[in-house]
């Protein structure tokens, strides 16, 4: 198992905002993540990274129980994220946004770090991944100066680099419009191998249903249905919470 | 002569102090408003080992180590908090030395230290080991900056959080930049110690803590070449003037209020957009 979260539950003060979760994912899944706004899935993924930690439950990652560490030690282990607001490191072009990611595993050590001048083929390895994603024209550009779309392929980049076995994708539709949505899922779809996972929490339903073989549905902090696509579309209780419509 | 082995022994003394902040409020983008306190550890370390004996050289190395120590025991306190809050609590290390040494007789109190002894080779020597420190201190910055975990360094200075998500281990890093930066200004105020040959409490204050930084921000954030630029000049300036020593805390205000307005970047900065616009 790659990836197990077991009964995670999240609460901000008297707020619950993830309760007794579970989720398992293996090798080679892209499952998505959906629910309607409030539902808990950015503090899911919040817990999965380490930016949130659970007020009970356990999250394991390769069999390892990674519950206490860090987003960086977890990120070195195999773990990597793209956030919902796309947040570049403004002074550094878009290749030295890669690079950095690309070099970061083996530079996890200051020593190491401080005792290391070369840089030459982490640049050449982002401006590869750039390419990947589609673009790597603009590799020498500043975040400031290239569009929302260019940023959201750089987080894709950015997590690619850092070689992951399972990759967090927040909302990386959003704010793209109908073309660059389906554009940019297909090029998500196509990043899951026999060894790498993807966990995609999106709004974009249409683009999710596409994608994904197995949705994994929150309401309210709770679970409602996880499995394949067309059974959880077609469960009641997921259409009237996601959806609106009656249970019946 | 003398004067000018003087003036050139201070700029030097205060290029290598400004440098070492540079590690860790250019570099790593910690704001530090207790460096003082390090170049302190570090007169008062020199002072006292070479009043027990020791010969200055060798007293250099455990001033930068006491001061590089005690830098890695604030940097570890310090590693939870960031911006406002990290330069409220480095503020606090200022204060903190300067009330500690207060009441330490073995320290000489509120008197200081006097009679420190000159160094072997003279004023010249002396100048020399000041130059060839700075230099090699210098040329250290240039190497991390070039290096992985300059690279490291600036991610952290852009956003820690973004740092953190690429795998960059902040902690650690900034851990590293507070050695480097604080054991940087030990060897200044060892050599400092030996330049002035009396120290006391009121020379390693809050307003030394607030002069260092205005000389890393007049000369441009992070920018080596700039900040040494920086600091030798305003160093010099109330030797060379008297009205400059005597509204010295007026003019460097007056310089740093400019340098926000107008280039935040400061010299280096304004420099660089010269350039742009040039071509």
């Amino acid at each position: 198992m790659l990836l197990n979260v077991s009964k995670v539950t999240v609460q901000f003060g008297g707020v619950t905002a993830v309760a007794d979760l579970s989720l398992e994912i293996g090798r080679g899944e892209l499952i998505g993540i959906i629910g309607p706004n409030g539902a808990g899935k950015t503090t899911l993924m919040r817990v999965i990274t380490g930016m949130v930690r659970p007020t009970s439950g356990r999250v394991f990652l390769k069999g390892t129980d990674i519950t206490g560490w860090t987003i960086d030690q977890r990120v070195r282990s195999g773990l990597a994220l793209a956030q919902q607001i796309v947040k570049p490191l403004a002074t550094f072009t878009l290749a030295e946004n890669v690079a950095l990611a690309c070099g970061s595993r083996r530079m996890g050590s200051p020593w190491r770090a401080m005792t290391t001048l070369d840089r030459k083929a982490e640049l050449e390895q982002a401006k590869a991944l750039l390419e990947l994603v589609g673009i790597g024209a603009a590799a020498h550009d500043y975040p400031s100066e290239v569009p929302l779309g260019y940023l959201k392929c750089l987080e894709l980049a950015r997590a690619l680099a850092l070689e992951p076995d399972l990759i967090l994708l927040d909302e990386p539709l959003a704010g793209l419009n109908q073309a660059e949505a389906a554009e940019m899922a297909d090029r998500i779809a196509a990043l899951v191998t026999d060894a790498r996972s993807i966990i995609l929490i999106e709004h974009n339903l249409r683009e999710v249903v596409r994608i994904c073989p197995r949705l994994f549905v929150q309401d309210h902090g709770r679970n409602l249905d996880f499995g394949p696509t067309q059974q959880v579309m077609a469960n009641p209780k997921v259409r009237a919470a996601y959806l609106g419509g009656g249970a019946d | 002569m003398a004067y000018e082995i003087i003036l050139l022994t201070t700029m030097a003394i205060m290029v290598l102090f400004a440098l070492s902040l540079n590690v860790i409020t250019g570099f790593c983008g910690q704001v530090s408003l207790g460096h003082a306190a390090f170049y302190g550890i570090g007169a008062y370390t020199g002072a006292m080992l070479t009043k027990a004996g020791w010969p200055l050289l060798a007293a250099l190395l455990p001033a930068a180590g006491l001061a590089g120590l005690i830098g890695f025991l604030v940097g570890l306190m310090s590693l939870r908090v960031r911006h406002d809050f990290l330069a409220i609590t480095t503020m606090g290390i200022a204060f903190l030395f300067v009330g500690f040494v207060r009441k330490q007789e073995w320290l000489g109190g509120e008197i200081g230290i006097s009679g420190i002894p000159a160094f072997a080779f003279g004023r010249v020597g002396l100048l020399v080991v000041a130059v060839v420190c700075t230099g090699l201190f210098a040329a250290v910055t240039i190497y991390l900056k070039r290096s992985w975990m300059g690279f490291g360094f600036d991610s952290i200075s852009d956003d820690e959080d973004t740092a953190r998500i690429l795998g960059i281990d902040v902690p650690r890093f900034k851990l590293w930049a507070f050695v480097i930066g604080t054991a940087g200004a030990g060897v200044a105020g060892a050599l400092y110690a030996h330049h002035v040959r009396y120290i006391g409490p009121d020379s390693f204050g809050f307003v030394e803590s607030v002069t260092v930084l205005a000389m890393v921000i007049i000369g441009g954030i992070g920018s080596i070449w700039a900040v040494a630029l920086a600091a030798a000049v305003l160093s010099a300036l109330p030797l060379w003037f008297q009205f400059v020593d005597d509204y010295k805390l007026l003019i460097y205000g007056l310089l740093v209020f400019a340098v926000m307005r107008f280039s935040p970047n400061g010299i280096a900065g304004a420099l660089q957009s010269l350039k742009r616009r040039a071509r």
